[in-house]
């Protein structure tokens, strides 16, 4: 009986298309949702290294004093936990996957935000 | 008498995805002992979480198994939230308990695929895992991960579906299980199968119950055990009955695990039925102080985390306790008397899952 249930899936198969994709030369399958990579955005970056004190990975290192956000893509675990607390909302979340890389290394990314200048009080007449 | 050999099975074997070392004591061709040693890839999850906060150590917790990473996480959330009597909204708990069917139905998958690899019957093992990655479809396009969903956080779910999107799941789901049930049927009816299972590696109720056994491997000898029947997350209100089989033996324990995979299926299409409208998660402020056991369902049997925090926002204590660990004593008393050829078969039987048992 089961050999009967096998020849049907069998046959079932050989006339369906098939179930993979020849990946390098056709793209990988992704949804909108997909975690792929980070995205940084220096010019919305202010600096507060939230997304440094949560990566579960620690993949994230945020200099104030060079201006400099880099991220290891070697450790990060696509968790988009950055993502989710950036007050800035400066990072985001890519679906394509990160491209193979021959050596490790860093990403190093400028901090090109500038803090608007406060607008100047009006300086009151002194009575 | 005899003269005993000692043949090495592991930790690098063809039918093992995982490292774990048998020492298997040979007179002839006859196993008479086992000595199994673990140890290969401890990671020191359970150290870890005194280094990073318990919100983010979620994410790591999920990492503790590849396959079915959800319910770690869940079942890590859920025990930090009762801690901090944390009241989590009706949506979240069911879309939890939807994504942990989703799990066990692909680790059920899985393991079948990897079982009738052990019996050497590499077309079934393709075919089963086709069927899987229709799952794994499903949890990419509701969670943004295939394998590691990081879909849960304390206070609720991160991801939400929308009621459009679990219909066309609801769909989905028959057209899956009308597949799952040819598949099944070449377990369970073929007779090259029934041959190289029924009667081979038997393990009696008594000794299954006595020596900790727990999840399918239990059940597969009728000790009627599962988790999910104390009711937490949203199982409470849905209606699924526990499967047991009383023979003990590989086939008894694949019987189990096929018949659970549309149990599961009932689960989640009960779950889509009845998922309440409203919020998914809460804000969650504080730190846990305090100490939980919580203890779940996995597709291998029961999984308990251990957590204790003390009022600041790293836990000091975490222990994992994996279905694996459990079901390695009744492995060892399976394989006793076993043939040779036997061991692989009955050593998938269990559903090994080895990084899960070493954290």
């Amino acid at each position: 009986m089961g050999f009967f249930e096998m020849t049907k899936t069998a046959l079932r198969t050989v006339l369906s298309r098939p179930a993979t994709i020849l990946y390098p030369a056709q793209a990988a399958k992704r949804t909108p949702l997909t975690r792929g990579h980070i995205i940084f955005d220096g010019s919305k970056c202010i600096s507060c290294s939230i997304c440094q004190r949560k990566c579960p990975a620690q993949a994230i290192l945020l200099s104030k004093e060079a201006k400099s956000w880099q991220i290891d893509r070697f450790r990060c675990v696509m968790c988009s936990s950055c993502v989710d607390t950036c007050p800035a909302k400066c990072l985001s979340m890519d679906p394509v996957y990160t491209a193979p890389a021959s050596a490790k290394g860093v990403e190093v990314f400028t901090i090109t935000y500038v803090k608007p200048p406060k607008p100047e009080k009006k300086e009151e007449p002194i009575q | 008498m005899t003269k005993q050999i000692i043949v090495p099975f592991g930790p690098q074997h063809p039918v093992l995805p995982e490292p774990i070392h048998l020492d298997l004591v040979l007179e002839d061709e006859k196993v008479v002992d086992v000595i199994p040693s673990i140890g290969y890839i401890h990671r020191g999850f359970e150290k870890l979480v005194e280094k990073r906060e318990f919100t983010e150590y979620v994410f790591i917790a999920e990492r503790t198994c590849g396959i079915c990473s959800f319910i770690h996480g869940a079942t890590y959330c859920q025990g930090i939230e009762q801690i901090m009597g944390i009241q989590v909204p009706e949506r979240a708990n069911y879309l939890r308990t939807i994504w942990s069917e989703y799990s066990r139905l692909h680790s059920h998958l899985l393991w079948l695929g990897l079982y009738a690899d052990s019996f050497g019957f590499e077309n079934l093992f393709m075919n089963a895992w086709r069927i899987r990655e229709r799952i794994l479809d499903v949890m990419e396009q509701t969670t943004g991960g295939r394998v590691i969903q990081g879909s849960c956080k304390i206070g609720g779910v991160r991801k939400d579906i929308s009621n459009a999107k679990l219909a066309e799941m609801n769909r989905d789901l028959d057209s899956i299980k009308r597949e799952m049930e040819e598949l099944t049927t070449v377990f369970l009816k073929d007779d090259t199968v029934i041959h190289r299972t029924r009667n081979v590696g038997v393990i009696s109720r008594q000794d299954a119950f006595h020596l900790g056994a727990v999840g399918p491997t239990a059940r597969g000898s009728g000790v009627a055990i599962d988790l999910r029947k104390t009711g937490y997350g949203a199982y409470g209100e849905l209606d699924f009955p526990v499967i047991t089989d009383s023979c003990g033996d590989c086939y008894s324990r694949c019987l189990v695990r096929c018949k659970e995979l549309f149990t599961s299926v009932d689960i989640i299409q009960q779950a889509i039925a009845k998922i309440p409208d409203g919020p998914v998660d809460v804000k969650v402020t504080g730190a846990p102080n305090g100490e939980f056991f919580m203890r779940a369902e996995q597709p291998r049997g029961e999984l308990v985390h251990y957590l204790k925090g003390n009022g600041t926002k790293f836990l000091i204590r975490s222990r994992i306790r994996t279905p694996t660990l459990t079901n390695i004593p009744p492995l060892v008393k399976m394989l006793q008397g076993c043939d040779l050829a036997d061991v692989p078969v009955i050593v998938l039987s269990i559903d090994p899952c080895i990084s899960c048992t070493e954290r």
